[in-house]
């Protein structure tokens, strides 16, 4: 027994770097599309040219003709499975039946119709060429606005009115803030449809064993547990025969956080030829075919007095939802609505949403998931209310906030603000950002006749998604903890991490509780019949909810530690600490491992106590998390070209407590950079007919090394006390603090030519045809 | 149709019959079983697939395997050394530059191609020399930190 004790360092708030990356570094890491099994054929899914058409006949004698085609599927064959689900409960919500195949007609082009199994993938290509399909194509609609004209195209027929669903949500008396207003500012504003495009698309392989009547399905998904319920759902297989493992996931950002018709249809398939089978998706089968993000026409009213005191606000909502609902897709606009307050004090708020059916691909949660569009609204709607009171953007902000000593703060639209002080980072991104000189700076340009833009925008966010109440699925997260024999420690997460690094942030979390070495500590996570029932990655969940949870059970197996280490040094009151339990009497002590042995061989047990260390937590979050932060961007717009110059991108995020600065900085910066896409450059574009124009990367403008700024980023910290780490997350605050600021800066550019908004993105040709606008 | 096929990939000799349309980035990762590099287009555009190809970095997605006949190929499995990181590796690695790493072999080598051409390139350099390869997560900050590490300490 050791009497000598070191106390570990800690391990909360270092810059560690990541136990993931070896693998993911030297090519080893296994994704989707690394994986074989032996037999395994290939899939290709035959898929709608049209945006909207009829299917007179499918014709597949040719391509069944082809050598080594195994099997072909259409849309007869998956009549009689479940459909691809929607969890959304919003009241009167019409719910097309989404059948895995297209049935007697195709509603986006992309729309699945067939799909062709062969030995091997360019062989299934091949195959798909030559299925025949008889199209009649129908009128199409694509633009939510047209599509609630009178006369629009009935994306379903049953539904001429292309109307899905209409919520309303009201705090307050808005009718009367606009009564006592002085001054009302109203404005179109749109959030363009995105493509998520993580760089791995998505990908499945399943595989049935006939003899134990088992399926295992290995999926690109953020969500392996609730993906298993459903799929099982859809295939009227008992869910405990159904498997679900994530590999190596390339890239999420909510267009995984999903169930697709691909991952029961390849587990379909795999049963009906008894043979492995593999589908992964081509770059342009995911722009086609896996959700987008935003797609909103929203129209803003905004009441204040004339010192700049914010009264109310009026929103009517208009969210393109597709043709179908994928799983959360009406949900994600009622999320705009939640965090349409911001971080203002205002308590009326009057929002209308309308959900419009378009002969599009479905939209539903991209990074940000409903609440990017609302920052965007109400940021652009306190500048424009700035700009008429002729005050600064800052002031009328501080004027407005939240005050530090009010929380928690119950907002207009129910929710209930943890913690916060907003002016602090707002005054810190001024401060570095020296915010009088580049007033003072903007003022000289414009002497001299050049564009330069200041733009602010003070973000809050919704995170940590969430409680229950508000998930569908439930808002818990799971974990496990087991300390082995030998004394090295396994983690189990119901979590699904893919790119964020928490492999690494719950080491530094069990190496702190526990006081082992972190490289002693294996995070698994992804695999259904390993990992206890979890709910997965998304909302900047995986830390505050699945950490917490795992935090709780690092609680009880400490306990259980401690009775151990208590019986072991014959007394009854021990310290755990640093990976010993110490008599503080004594000064004795016995170490983790010497505990870990004892537990296991069982010679000896404490009393009430059974053998092991294992301990698992459900923890179930008493409320979300609320981020928030300000972000301040530079601008100079050149008048020759419309070219926006970023010149300085300041952003002061308070996510709450930070585990490891290093993974933070990284989430901040991809965030930011998915913010500057919509903001100056991403766009999916379908034209009058429904046709995809933007349907490769060759015509999608994702953001390049050479066109990112240098981001300024820091932090304040305020602790959440809505969990036992004090951390709130970050995954999304960075593209939710980004777009309005970039707006925000590039308008200001261009106010003294009268220019008052502009819509995402600020392509150059935009921005050249408003100074030309203005020259005549 | 098949036709044989021989290359050297990452100084072993390998000898295959393959379709003439096979791409490079199929038979490395089929047929040699290869599957660090990735398929993230199938265009180019991404820059997940690139190999180097006799010394220069290659989108193998866009040339055929026959094309390579003769030819050596390092890919990221390549260039680590009797367990030894390559330095581009370790920096990678210090400096958080991958998060999900379905980019970071293409990256990689597509910043050691950067580094021979220039083996002091400034940040606007190393950004332009990036260009070709789309990372969805990690906003390439941490990218262009590595390069410069590994610049700073005298190259890859």
């Amino acid at each position: 027994m050791a009497t000598t004790i070191t106390k570990p360092e800690t391990l909360f708030g270092k810059r560690v770097r990541r136990q993931e990356d070896p693998r993911l570094i030297t090519g080893t890491a296994l994704y989707l599309d690394d994986l074989k099994m032996p037999g395994m054929h290939h899939a290709c899914v035959v898929r709608s040219p049209h945006a909207a058409a009829k299917i007179r006949g499918i014709d597949t004698s040719a391509a069944r003709a082809l050598p080594g085609v195994a099997a072909i599927f259409t849309g007869a064959d998956v009549t009689g499975l479940g459909a691809v689900p929607c969890a959304a409960s919003i009241p009167g919500l019409r719910v097309p039946h989404h059948h895995l195949l297209a049935q007697d007609r195709v509603y986006y082009v992309g729309h699945p119709v067939a799909v062709v199994v062969g030995t091997d993938r360019y062989i299934a290509r091949d195959a798909a060429e030559l299925v025949e399909v008889d199209y009649e194509p129908t009128a199409a609609v694509a633009d939510p606005e047209k599509a609630l004209a009178a006369g629009a195209p009935a994306v379903h027929p049953e539904w001429p009115d292309n109307v899905a669903f209409n919520f309303h949500q009201e705090g307050g008396d808005t009718e009367e803030a606009f009564r006592q207003a002085d001054v009302v500012v109203r404005q179109r504003i749109t959030s363009q449809r995105l493509i998520p495009t993580s760089i791995e698309t998505r990908g499945v392989i399943a595989e049935w064993r006939a003899g134990e009547r088992s399926l295992t399905l290995h999926s690109s998904t953020q969500i392996p547990h609730l993906l298993r319920t459903l799929v099982a759902g859809i295939l009227g297989m008992p869910e405990n025969l159904l498997r679900v493992i994530t590999p190596e996931v390339g890239g999420g950002f909510g267009s995984k956080l999903n169930v697709y018709a691909e991952e029961a249809l390849m587990a379909y398939i795999a049963m009906k030829i008894n043979k492995p089978v593999k589908w992964v998706e081509s770059r342009r089968e995911n722009f086609q075919a896996t959700i987008h993000g935003r797609g909103h026409v929203d129209y803003f009213e905004l009441a204040a007095l004339r010192d700049g005191t914010i009264l109310g606000l009026k929103l009517k909502l208009i969210q393109d939802l597709g043709a179908y609902h994928q799983l959360l897709t009406p949900v994600i606009p009622t999320l705009s609505v939640l965090m349409m307050p911001g971080l203002y004090r205002f308590k009326n708020v009057n929002a209308d949403v309308v959900g419009v059916f378009t002969n599009c691909v479905p939209t539903d949660a991209y990074r940000g998931a409903g609440r990017p569009e609302a920052t965007h609204g109400i940021e652009r709607m306190v500048d424009m209310l700035a700009q008429e009171l002729k005050m600064d953007p800052a002031e009328i902000r501080l004027k407005n906030f939240v005050h530090a000593d009010e929380f928690p703060y119950g907002t207009a639209t129910g929710l209930t603000y943890d913690s916060g002080d907003y002016a602090k980072p707002l005054h810190k991104a001024m401060a570095e950002a020296g915010y009088e000189q580049l007033r003072r700076e903007q003022a000289a340009a414009r002497a001299e006749g050049r564009l330069v833009g200041i733009g602010l925008s003070t973000y809050g966010e919704i995170c940590a998604l969430g409680p229950s109440i508000a998930l569908p699925a439930g808002g818990w997260e799971s974990a496990t903890v087991k300390v082995e024999p030998s004394g090295k420690v396994t983690v189990l997460t119901g979590a699904s991490p893919h790119g964020q690094g928490e492999e690494t942030t719950f080491a530094q979390i069990v190496a702190d509780e526990l006081g082992v070495p972190m490289d002693d500590v294996l995070v698994v996570h992804g695999d259904t019949a390993v990992v206890q029932y979890g709910i997965g990655t998304f909302g900047s969940r995986g830390t505050a909810v699945g950490g917490s949870a795992l935090y709780y059970a690092l609680q009880d197996l400490k306990a259980k530690m401690k009775k151990f280490g208590a019986m072991m040094l014959g007394t009854e009151q021990v310290n755990f600490s640093g990976g010993y339990c110490v008599d503080e009497a004594t000064g004795k002590s016995v170490t983790f491992a010497e505990m870990a042995v004892a537990a296991y061989h069982a010679k000896k047990l404490p009393a009430n106590t059974e053998p092991g260390l294992v301990a698992t937590h459900f923890w179930e979050p008493p409320n979300f998390t609320f981020p928030f932060g300000a972000h301040l961007v530079v601008t100079e717009v050149d008048r020759e070209t419309g070219a926006i110059e970023i010149k300085r991108y300041v952003c002061v995020d308070d996510i709450g407590r930070i585990i490891n600065p290093l993974i933070v900085d990284g989430q901040v910066h991809g965030g930011v950079a998915q913010g500057l896409g919509q903001a100056l450059w991403e766009q999916a574009v379908y034209d009058e007919s429904g046709q995809l124009v933007s349907g490769e990367l060759t015509d999608y403008a994702l953001p390049r090394a050479s066109r990112m700024p240098w981001i300024e980023s820091s932090h304040t910290e305020t602790p959440s006390p809505v969990n036992p780490l004090g951390v709130k997350g970050v995954g999304e605050a960075g593209t939710i603090g980004c777009s309005p600021a970039v707006v925000n800066s590039v308008v200001d550019a261009l106010s003294p030519l009268g220019v008052r908004h502009i819509d995402m993105p600020l392509t150059p040709e935009k921005i050249w045809k408003l100074i030309e606008g203005a020259r005549a | 149709m098949k036709q044989t096929l021989t290359l050297t990939i990452n100084g072993k000799s390998y000898s295959d019959e393959v379709e003439p349309r096979l791409l490079l980035i199929h038979y490395l990762r089929e047929v040699a079983g290869l599957t660090g590099p990735h398929i993230g287009c199938e265009t180019s555009i991404c820059g997940a697939c690139t190999v180097m190809l006799d010394g220069m970095a290659v989108k193998s997605c866009t040339m055929f395997a026959v094309q390579a006949e003769g030819r050596s190929v390092l890919t990221i499995e390549g260039l680590a050394q009797n367990g030894k990181l390559d330095p581009l590796q370790e920096a990678f690695w210090n400096e958080h530059a991958l998060q999900c790493g379905f980019c970071t072999p293409g990256m990689i080598m597509t910043a050691r191609q950067l580094l021979a051409d220039n083996p002091s390139p400034s940040e606007q350099e190393i950004r332009h020399g990036l260009e070709g390869n789309l990372c969805r997560c990690t906003g390439y900050q941490h990218i262009v930190n590595a390069v410069k590490a590994v610049a700073k300490a005298g190259g890859a």
